[in-house]
């Protein structure tokens, strides 16, 4: 903690998360509905990256080691890089309104194991209107599958409008629930303008090609 | 007009439950005790606060009490050995530690002042204790022993209220309204009171069964709230 650091001036609030990605990891946050395939794909990126970085993981699953656990199962990082942290049934909140125990978490882990390039913050499943605080992440994934509902894009929301990426999983089901992936493409481009979307099935991409082109395109910028 | 015994704005900021400094995850106890089937309904719920404020409560109060009356040069080491003697179990003490720091980092932003620096500094690397962080965040924002008393009841009963709502389901107001009736003035004064003496006579009465749950909540594999 550098609370030294807050009391030279005293008058402008400094943010929470007062580092920046140059003297600490990257940290990207992973968020979307309950069973859309966030945690399949925080372990696709470690799969495909974890060769390349030093990568951690911040895990919020509501019932909280369950999701570390499936990483560590799967074997994508040294099971010390992966940590989880518990939301008090509300998950939305300890990435939204109260980051405090997930700033704690990513200090506790950078300051064990780091340096560290990249950490992915993954959400617990919650619903459209959550989104991860600025001062916890530095870029976010929305995850939405196809089988939630080809209208969801439409709805929008938070995560849906304003995330870095949005992703739209499991196209490989689009035949099977009766999903129009050019309508879900359109409806997400309407709501987000520049913003990138991506159509992804992890069962047919495991590397998950255009989100590790995403991430790497993130980790190039000066 | 406020007047002088009013409490004041900082400590109404610092009671409000969205006061970002990682408490919503924490039940208090109560996730343990409603997985024990301890506590079912309002009634049980009743009595699980009016243990905890009496028990939990009083020494948070009387630790943050002490603090904030023996000001910004307060006696560190010796307040924090006095919170651990008061605290049994090493996974509330853990609990308590990462409370206190996480609120020593958000008041470090919200109300600047040296006492944080200090009481970081003169903490184990794991932080201060929920109770002397309270304290050391009461003078930085310039709170009295009373108002941070108050805080720190109303803290240890607020966070199992709020957690019984999300685990039983139970009706929020009448929730609220078992909350009401408890006599959180009634501990702030007594914990005020005890503030003044030698800081190894501070209360110490302890809840055995908080103790023990807390080291078996540590461990289950599915758990909602942190402690």
């Amino acid at each position: 903690m550098r609370h030294e650091d807050h009391h030279d001036d005293g008058l402008e609030p400094r943010p929470s998360g007062s580092s920046t990605p140059r003297d600490r990891a990257l940290r990207i946050g992973v968020g979307g509905p309950v069973g859309s395939g966030k945690t399949a794909l925080v372990a696709a990126l470690c799969r495909a990256l974890s060769a390349s970085l030093r990568l951690g993981v911040v895990t919020n699953d509501i019932y909280t080691t369950e999701d570390a656990d499936f990483l560590r199962r799967h074997g994508v990082l040294p099971i010390e890089r992966i940590v989880a942290v518990e939301t008090g049934c509300c998950p939305h909140t300890a990435i939204r309104d109260d980051i405090a125990a997930n700033l704690d978490a990513l200090e506790q882990l950078e300051r064990r194991e780091g340096p560290l390039d990249v950490v992915l913050v993954e959400s617990g499943g919650d619903n459209l209107t959550a989104i991860f605080s600025t001062a916890l992440v530095d870029a976010q994934v929305f995850v939405l599958d196809v089988a939630g509902g080809d209208k969801v894009p439409r709805k929008g929301g938070p995560g849906v409008t304003r995330s870095d990426l949005l992703v739209i999983n499991k196209t490989d089901l689009a035949p099977l629930v009766g999903a129009d992936l050019e309508v879900m493409a359109a409806d997400a481009g309407r709501v987000r303008g520049e913003r990138p979307v991506v159509l992804l099935s992890l069962r047919e991409d495991p590397g998950a090609a255009p989100v590790v082109a995403w991430l790497t395109g993130l980790l190039a910028r000066p | 007009m406020a007047g002088p015994m009013s409490i004041s704005a900082a400590a109404l900021l610092l009671a409000d439950a969205r006061f970002p400094s990682g408490s919503h995850a924490h039940s208090g106890g109560l996730e343990a005790a409603v997985g024990a089937g301890r506590v079912t309904d309002l009634a049980g719920l009743a009595v699980f606060l009016e243990g905890r404020l009496r028990t939990a409560g009083l020494v948070e109060a009387s630790l943050a009490a002490a603090v904030v009356a023996r000001g910004g040069g307060a006696p560190w080491t010796e307040l924090d050995r006095e919170a651990v003697a008061r605290t049994a179990s090493p996974a509330l003490r853990a609990t308590s530690r990462r409370l206190g720091r996480q609120l020593v980092r958000a008041a470090g932003i919200v109300w600047p002042h040296p006492v944080l620096g200090r009481v970081t500094a003169s903490s184990p690397p794991e932080g201060p204790l929920s109770a002397i962080a309270l304290g050391a965040v009461g003078i930085a924002a310039g709170l009295r022993a009373h108002d941070v008393a108050l805080v720190g009841a109303h803290q240890c009963v607020a966070g199992p209220a709020a957690a019984a709502v999300r685990l039983l389901g139970l009706d929020p107001v009448a929730v609220q309204a078992l909350v009401a009736r408890l006599d959180l003035e009634g501990t702030a004064a007594t914990a005020v009171a005890a503030a003044a003496r030698p800081l190894a006579e501070l209360p110490g009465p302890s809840a055995t069964l908080l103790e023990l749950e807390a080291e078996v909540h540590a461990r289950q594999e599915v758990r909602l709230f942190a402690s």
